[in-house]
């Protein structure tokens, strides 16, 4: 029996066609997927997140183990609140998940991880703290919402109350804050503005409606996934895994080289890897007709690669990918689209934001 | 429940078939298809005049999801193709038995209709 989140009978209500996700049971879409990502293009919409696990740090060593465990420094997050994006490397300097990690001071953190990899995700957590003097919560007596675009942050806001409007008021974007019954963040994994909000499982629903009444168009995870693409935000599992080196997955800027005596999992491994050089994540744009898609062979100067993820891309009404590619590659790649191949330009991989083309 | 209109002859590839006359037959995806693939993309339509043969792939159907094989139900020539679909290939999931056609056939032998499934046969296809 997959998981179901507490929106469940909500998302049936609205139409919602269900998949299952790594053992949950979610909205893949309400009827069009291409409908969806362009409310949250031009509008405001919403994704249950709820299977997403949360984990609470705390403890003396809290800090002390978080700048071991991740590739990124916890220690540059000083105002509190502050949210980093980070890598969680092993020791051959692949990528047990990406996570984002929130501040609020050095003995207490709330990181959240993927649902997908969730008990390797514990696991790991729990085996890399045996020399630390922590504690390591989840929890999941909140549900998640994440609500999205150039409206979100104002009809989300016609549902707080008066405390948690002073709350977010000025927040700038990658903060949380604890405000009453509510956790939110201004983070997000589209692109566009807006908050991640965690609520008290029992209210989910009824919070939920609310932003459905104000005018919130539900998302499924198709939108999702053509929306993070777009915005060139790597999908663990897809565009990097335990295989793939974070230097090889555009994740170069989230790894803190100094102070040089921060010891993290995987640092010597990664050493190595950046010594030695590695392939390299390209965004590719194809403007004919066909998709990219992952899986797809890519021929570039000096090698061949291969599509981590394609899609068409509703935003710019043409295909666009993520490939990882010989660091030799030049400003044109070629892929092979049903045994044909086809030249498509090469870009950093990062292509819409607050809804418009960066290319 | 898939829509299913019971005039039309299918292929167990998804293909819908609808008598024109004069031994022209129109051809589409049928509603489950379309929403099996999600929404479309784009789609690959056959040249106008070329002879294709049954269970020969003519077109494809390309959705955000995944492209897809549009294959000839019957055997004849390609006497139209919708053009429509070139700016609009969404009409494929929100009319798919109407303006989401594909392309017409001039059947060889239109005796070979006969031989496709009839709307309760295709139900039970899509069923299993």
């Amino acid at each position: 029996m997959p998981n179901k989140t507490a929106l469940h009978a909500l998302h049936l209500a609205s139409g919602a066609k269900m998949v299952d996700f790594h053992g949950w049971e979610m909205p893949i879409n309400y009827g069009s997927q291409i409908e969806e990502h362009h409310a949250v293009r031009q509008g405001a919409g919403m994704f249950d997140v709820s299977h997403m696990t949360i984990v609470d740090i705390t403890g003396n060593q809290a800090q002390a183990y978080l700048r071991f465990l991740l590739a990124n420094d916890v220690a540059k997050l000083q105002d509190k609140g502050k949210a980093l994006y980070s890598g969680m490397l092993n020791e051959t300097g692949g990528v047990v998940d990406d996570l984002i990690v929130y501040y609020f001071d050095v003995t207490n953190y709330r990181l959240v991880v993927n649902s997908a990899t969730r008990e390797k995700d514990m696991n790991w957590l729990n085996s890399q703290a045996s020399d630390f003097d922590v504690t390591i919560t989840e929890r999941p007596e909140f549900a998640m919402i994440a609500v999205q675009g150039p409206d979100a942050k104002a009809k989300a806001a016609k549902l707080f109350s008066a405390a948690q409007v002073e709350s977010v008021a000025d927040m700038k974007p990658f903060y949380g804050v604890q405000a009453e019954d509510l956790f939110i963040a201004t983070t997000g994994y589209t692109g566009e503005a807006g908050y991640e909000i965690m609520v008290p499982v029992d209210d989910a629903a009824d919070f939920w409606q609310k932003l459905l009444d104000a005018g919130v168009v539900p998302c499924g995870l198709g939108a999702r996934d053509t929306l993070r693409l777009e915005a060139g935000m790597n999908l663990y599992g897809q565009d990097m895994d335990e295989t793939i080196s974070p230097l090889a997955a555009n994740m170069g800027w989230t790894i803190t080289w100094e102070p040089s005596d921060r010891n993290f999992v995987g640092r010597s491994a990664l050493e190595q890897q950046k010594a030695q050089g590695t392939e390299k994540l390209v965004g590719l744009v194809m403007t004919d007709k066909g998709v990219l898609r992952a899986g797809q062979k890519v021929k570039v100067a000096g090698g061949e690669g291969v599509i981590t993820s394609g899609s068409f891309s509703p935003t710019l009404g043409h295909s666009i990918a993520m490939a990882r590619v010989p660091a030799s590659v030049e400003a044109d790649a070629e892929v092979e689209i049903r045994k044909k191949w086809v030249t498509v330009k090469v870009v950093k991989p990062s292509f819409v934001r607050n809804g418009k083309s960066v290319l | 429940m898939s829509n299913i209109p019971t005039e039309l002859r299918y292929a167990s590839t998804h293909e819908w078939v609808r008598p024109d006359g004069d031994g022209v037959f129109t051809v589409g995806i049928s509603d489950h298809a379309q929403s099996l693939l999600g929404d479309m993309v784009f789609v690959e339509l056959p040249e106008i005049g070329s002879e294709v043969g049954s269970g020969d792939d003519v077109a494809v159907a390309e959705s955000v999801k995944a492209a897809s094989d549009v294959y000839a139900p019957i055997s004849g020539e390609i006497v139209a193709v919708n053009e429509e679909l070139e700016d609009s290939p969404e009409l494929v999931n929100s009319d798919a038995y109407g303006d989401g056609w594909l392309f017409k056939i001039k059947a060889e032998d239109p005796e070979e209709v006969n031989a496709l499934l009839d709307a309760e046969a295709y139900e039970g296809n899509i069923e299993e």
